[in-house]
């Protein structure tokens, strides 16, 4: 007997068998089927009548700077351009030697880029910042195809993500008395804040939980009770607490030459509490790697310093990938609370524009503008999150 | 660090493991009773005993995988002590294999044998994959070198195994019961490998019970009863004429 390889019947595919046997199955599901498209129909109609015809774009439009960097000084404004183009270069050239996930992050912030460029023609912040963006959105693409064609080794690159932060940092904040004058953080808000709040959050925040997990898994027992004790303590008491004693508590503590602003107030606690979090999702990971691993490592002659970072975080931390983003993701969202402590972020920047009489009216514009732009993030941050799953191979042990 | 040189050469004939009336808890239940055994440099003991008898424990103190509680452990003149340094400079002569591979799942084989020689040996990459790949092909799977270890079967993981110990270098091997989780038509090439490391010269402590690599491999063989060494001798003397009722009721058992 022989198996003949047949194609499937004619009737089972193509889009007119489809819609016949999902959507047109019977009397009852047809009659169903056209009342839902109707409704949808009538949904959008609605919405993009409202979003095209009636909403006054132009309250966002018109304080898309507010929106932007905040009270940022607009003379000023050039740094955060300068270290976007730093951000844009790094994030092209990375996309090339990394791979899949910077690749996505480097699409997002070059779309990003576009699309702030895009909303500012029409805003009357003027040409150069509209030149500035779009620019900073070409150099991700033109460092991606430089990137691709001269192999640029990892090490380096990592050193110059590293290195490249505290230098934003330094160069959005300046220095008094110095020709990079100062720019307090008390005029810093909007995107600009939401994005300092968020990566500087995450990005102190995950060592930090890492080593929490390991203390509280430590055969010492002064390391394993301090770290049981911060992350239960810290686990109990809610964001928002953890902020207006930040602010107010923390000053008190400190010797009073040491005055540490508001913003750096607001992201220490912020770190603190997200650290806390991390710590019990990677403990999570540590508990599922067998003992077998370290005798093996140990065996060998590793130290429990090595065998840590080389067979035991490495797959720790890649089974925790999924909860760690959801865990930013939050953070990201969460940053919307240092409103309670003044600070104008995004969000706070939004309800500061509704305040404005000739904004009345408009709320509804401005949250759907600032609810857009978290989508547009955290969507971005999940996606490079199942990208970077795929590309280490989760559950593929 | 001293450089060791060819496994052939390492001092055949010396006492190279030395225990001495060894003991070991496990909370109340008192596991090894008492243990006292010499190894010379070059000889291949086979250790066997019915499960819970003290034999893994046992292989598993003297490189401190298992921390003993009274006696002494000398490994090639250096006692076993809390001391890091002692126990890393022994954790660095032996190397061990144990029951279920223990392989690094997000390593490939090659980062598998490599990690050590790099990571304590301080050997560049290219000089410990020039290793690794020497010792792959040894254990006859050079060409699984790119590969995980999970894309592997069980009896090629566990010569992985065994050639990521030999890159170390080391004086003594141990292997806790290495074919156990193997199936079948597995075992032959494991213990293959390992009558080929005998025959080098390598000081070897098996705990098996595979009866025919140990009648032909071993030099001696040690009965293991309740946390106390029963018996021991030539495995002709231990198969042939065993001296004590209980080594002869337990190999009526597992000879059928």
């Amino acid at each position: 007997m022989t198996a003949e390889t047949l194609p499937p019947p004619a009737s089972s595919i193509g889009p007119v068998a489809w819609l016949r046997q999902n959507l047109f199955s019977s009397v009852l599901n047809g009659i169903v089927t056209l009342a839902l498209a109707a409704g949808i129909g009538w949904l959008l109609l609605v919405i993009g009548g409202w979003a095209l015809a009636d909403a006054r774009w132009s309250v966002v439009t018109d304080n898309m700077r507010l929106f932007l960097v905040g009270q940022y000084p607009g003379d000023q404004v050039w740094r955060i351009w300068l270290s976007l183009a730093v951000l844009s270069v790094l994030a092209g050239v990375s996309a090339g030697a990394f791979g899949r996930v910077t690749r996505t992050l480097a699409m997002t912030l070059s779309a990003t880029q576009a699309m702030i460029a895009a909303l500012l023609l029409a805003s009357p912040v003027g040409w150069l910042g509209v030149g500035a963006y779009a620019l900073n959105a070409a150099f991700v693409w033109m460092a991606f195809a430089l990137s691709v064609r001269v192999r640029i080794s990892r090490r380096p690159l990592t050193w110059a993500w590293i290195v490249s932060l505290p230098l934003i940092f330094a160069l959005i904040a300046g220095f008094a008395g110095t020709p990079l004058t100062s720019v307090g953080s008390n005029v810093w808000g909007g995107l600009l804040l939401t994005v300092l709040l968020a990566t500087v959050g995450i990005v102190l925040s995950f060592p930090l939980g890492v080593l929490l997990a390991l203390g509280r898994r430590s055969t010492l027992p002064a390391m394993r009770i301090l770290s049981t004790g911060y992350i239960e303590l810290i686990r109990g008491v809610p964001l928002v607490t953890i902020l207006f004693m930040a602010d107010i508590i923390l000053p008190l503590f400190l010797p009073g030459e040491w005055r540490l602003d508001r913003v750096a107030r607001a992201m220490g606690g912020i770190t603190l509490f997200s650290a806390a979090y991390v710590a019990e999702n990677v403990r999570g990971g540590l508990q599922a790697i067998p003992t077998g691993q370290v005798e093996a490592a140990q065996a060998l002659g590793l130290s429990t310093f090595r065998t840590n970072v080389h067979i035991v975080l490495p797959q720790a931390l890649r089974s925790v990938i999924p909860a760690n983003v959801g865990l930013f993701i939050s953070l990201l969202k969460d940053t919307t609370l240092v409103t309670v402590i003044g600070l104008l972020e995004l969000l706070g920047i939004g309800r500061a524009v509704l305040a404005q009489t000739e904004s009345f009216g408009a709320a509804f514009e401005v949250y759907v503008f600032v609810a857009a732009v978290f989508f547009v993030l955290c969507y971005a941050m999940s996606q490079a999150s199942y990208r970077l799953e795929r590309q280490l191979g989760v559950g593929e042990r | 660090m001293t450089d060791h040189g060819p496994m052939e050469s390492n001092g055949a004939g010396d006492d190279i493991i030395v225990a001495r009336d060894v003991h070991k808890w496990f909370g109340q239940l008192h596991v090894l009773r008492g243990i006292n055994l010499t190894v010379k440099g070059g000889e291949v003991v086979v250790i066997f005993g019915a499960s819970g008898s003290g034999k893994s424990t046992f292989i598993r103190t003297i490189n401190r995988l298992e921390e003993h509680q009274r006696g002494e452990i000398i490994v090639d003149g250096i006692e076993l002590t809390n001391d890091i340094r002692n126990i890393a400079a022994i954790r660095s002569e032996i190397g061990m294999v144990f029951q279920s591979f223990n392989l690094f799942p997000h390593l490939t084989v090659l980062q598998n044998i490599a990690l050590a020689p790099m990571k304590v040996r301080r050997l560049p990459r290219d000089a410990a994959e020039d290793v690794a790949m020497q010792l792959l092909t040894r254990v006859g799977i050079p060409e699984q070198a790119a590969k995980y270890p999970a894309q592997l079967s069980g009896g090629q993981q566990q010569r992985v195994a065994i050639a990521r110990a030999l890159a170390m270098q080391p004086k003594i091997m141990l292997f806790d019961e290495p074919t156990s989780a193997l199936d079948p038509e597995m075992i032959n090439e494991v213990l293959e490998v390992m009558r080929e490391l005998a025959e080098s010269g390598m000081t070897m402590i098996v705990v098996t019970h595979e009866m025919g690599f140990a009648h032909h491999v071993a030099n001696r063989m040690v009965f293991f009863d309740h946390g106390l060494i029963v018996e021991e001798g030539p495995p002709k003397q231990i198969f042939e004429a065993p001296q004590q009722e209980r080594t002869r009721q337990f190999l009526s058992q597992i000879l059928h």
